[in-house]
């Protein structure tokens, strides 16, 4: 309400709220023009850097940043965690970390120009908000696992080992689809 | 072969970082304006009304390989230089499966949830929290299993064509083929389930096809290059340096960098076995000509920074044809023994009794001395102690720095 009288006392172009969140909302990509445009970026990436695109190892030296500061002498005794924060070492002094700062402002960024950055909830029509909370939590933290495990994310493993066609990486992503299609019929209230 | 760049050397850290952000920008950008910062969208996949997570990805992955590829044909992009995802099987399969079964309950994946975050969507926030905590678990958790972890199915850095034993471009056409059928049925699918028109789908997206398929049949055209022809690429630079005798370091500063404690130096010795068994250097390994191809991966998989190859023959004939393989194959810091194991000898071996010399007419490369028995590394001189000889030379070894490739985005 506020911010419709906003619009009316001042001029458009200096009232930010309007201009970050209320800009007319436009479709998304023709998915195939998504795909080619992400496989342009993933190109750009290995042919200028040699590295892929990732996104869970950023998260993971986010959390073990953290875990650093906490209890130190804990990440000392664990060799896991002692390769990326062991002594004097900064986990976050690594490539991943500015690539999931720009992923954040990219996602930003297109979804401000493109009018979808209402504060929402994505959900299937027969669950509560506060179910659509806790699943995604949950789901979210069983993808971390498996993420870790299988030494990568849907970016990391999926779209940068299967553009270089690195074996793993293609047997994972099979398993990734595998693994929701055969859980899909028995969560379907979650999405249906 | 001057792609990929290294950026580190080029530019230095801070730039070299806000390249990564820009590739960043770019994701970020993308997945969103795909739609996959919505949870829905991303989960009616599984449902079969919407296939658009197999269309971007499918189509972001054949777009990048068949593009990586040329250019890898063409000699322009080292494929050495690339990070290959190294395989993990079991680790890879089970870990795949519980990612599924998250991205179902879950409704993202780690980056499609970063976008939805920062497109204000709450369900994205929990989904990111959520996978932070799952991601400590692992951390915490990761001791008890360990071994099966870092050992189970272990295969190294290997591709689909190396596992299969075909050629690049014939893998390359193949998936090209899967795709555009997975893309086909994937239609019919929303057609079936989602109720989709597909009259109405854009006739741009058959143009697209056919330039994925010309592409792809362009590098089974270019073919693989072999490592002879990598070499012939780079052959006048590298041939100036083996006759300014640049890459060939004396046994003295081959010693002092065994003796160096930050580094790791690796001796591949190229001779035939049975001289290898007579009198080898401590430490170094036997590979014949042939079998260093096969190593080759094995190298570009390990992480180690400051690792220092160092081929050695009788003389140098067939380690300047190791070396030729290696440097062919962007192993980074790859020298040559001066004088092959015969100037070890003369040089470390004055008090050995045992072993005659005994100059062998036939051959440049062949073994100068006799030896009592197959002793192996367990004559004195296969093994002086850096510290009692102190010899002058003139270093060549300059480190060159490994580039900034590491465990992709899952380091």
């Amino acid at each position: 309400m506020t911010a419709a009288t906003n619009t009316v006392s001042k001029p458009k172009g200096r009232n930010w709220r309007a201009t970050l969140f209320e800009r007319p909302k436009k479709d998304y990509w023709h998915p195939y023009l998504g795909g080619l445009l992400l496989g342009l970026v993933l190109f750009a990436s290995f042919f200028l850097t040699g590295n892929g695109l990732g996104a869970s190892g950023g998260l993971n030296r986010l959390v073990v940043y953290v875990e650093d500061l906490v209890a130190p002498a804990h990440i000392d005794r664990v060799p896991y965690l002692l390769k990326m924060a062991g002594g004097d070492k900064n986990p976050l002094d690594d490539w991943i970390i500015p690539m999931i700062f720009g992923t954040l402002v990219g996602g930003f960024v297109s979804g401000w120009r493109n009018g979808r950055l209402q504060v929402e909830t994505n959900k299937g029509p027969n669950i509560t908000k506060r179910t659509r909370w806790v699943t995604a939590f949950i789901g979210g933290a069983i993808m971390g696992y498996g993420a870790r495990m299988a030494r990568g994310c849907t970016s990391g493993q999926a779209l940068s080992g299967g553009a270089v066609l690195s074996l793993g990486s293609w047997v994972f992503m099979f398993s990734v689809f595998a693994g929701a299609y055969a859980l899909a019929y028995f969560v379907r209230k979650l999405w249906l | 072969m001057p792609f990929p760049l290294p950026l580190e050397t080029l530019v230095g850290k801070p730039l070299m970082y806000a390249v990564f952000a820009l590739i960043g920008f770019g994701f970020g950008f993308v997945l969103e304006s795909s739609g996959f910062g919505n949870s829905k969208k991303l989960a009616a996949q599984f449902y079969f009304s919407e296939m658009t997570v197999l269309k971007v990805m499918f189509g972001a992955i054949v777009t990048a390989m068949v593009l990586i590829f040329t250019t890898v044909g063409l000699g322009v992009l080292d494929f050495n230089q690339l990070w290959v995802n190294p395989t993990y099987l079991w680790s890879g399969i089970v870990g795949g499966l519980i990612m599924g079964v998250g991205f179902i309950v879950g409704g993202f994946c780690p980056g499609t949830s970063l976008v939805a975050m920062a497109t204000r969507k709450i369900d994205g926030l929990f989904f990111v929290l959520g996978g932070l905590f799952g991601i400590f678990l692992f951390g915490e958790t990761e001791r008890f299993y360990d071994l099966w972890w870092n050992f189970a199915g272990y295969m190294g850095r290997i591709t689909i064509p190396e596992w299969l034993g075909l050629p690049y471009g014939v893998v390359v056409v193949g998936i090209v083929l899967m795709a555009l059928f997975m893309f086909w049925g994937s239609e019919q699918l929303e057609h079936i389930f989602g109720g989709r028109d597909l009259k109405k789908e854009p006739r741009w997206r058959y143009a697209g096809a056919a330039g994925l398929l010309v592409v792809a049949f362009g590098v089974l055209l270019i073919g693989d290059a072999t490592t002879a022809d990598k070499y012939a690429r780079i052959a006048t630079a590298k041939e100036l340096q083996l006759t300014n005798r640049e890459v060939q370091i004396s046994p003295g500063e081959l010693l002092s960098t065994i003796g160096n404690d930050t580094l790791k130096t690796i001796i591949l010795d190229v001779r035939p076995e049975n001289e290898y068994n007579l009198f080898h250097l401590h430490g170094s390994q036997n590979i014949s000509l042939d079998d260093l191809q096969t190593y080759i991966p094995e190298i570009h998989a390990q992480q180690a920074l400051n690792t220092i190859f160092v081929v050695v023959s009788n003389d140098e004939k067939a380690a300047t044809q190791a070396w030729k393989t290696l440097v062919a194959e962007s192993v980074p810091n790859a020298y040559i023994l001066e004088g092959g194991i015969n100037n070890w000898i003369t040089t470390f071996g004055e008090n050995e009794q045992n072993i005659v010399y005994a100059p062998d007419a036939s051959g440049e490369d062949s073994l100068k001395f006799t030896f009592p028995a197959a002793l192996g590394d367990r004559y004195e001189c296969a093994n002086p102690s850096p510290h009692e000889w102190e010899l002058e030379f003139t270093p060549k070894i300059k480190l060159q720095i490994k580039r900034d490739k590491s465990g992709g985005g899952c380091g």
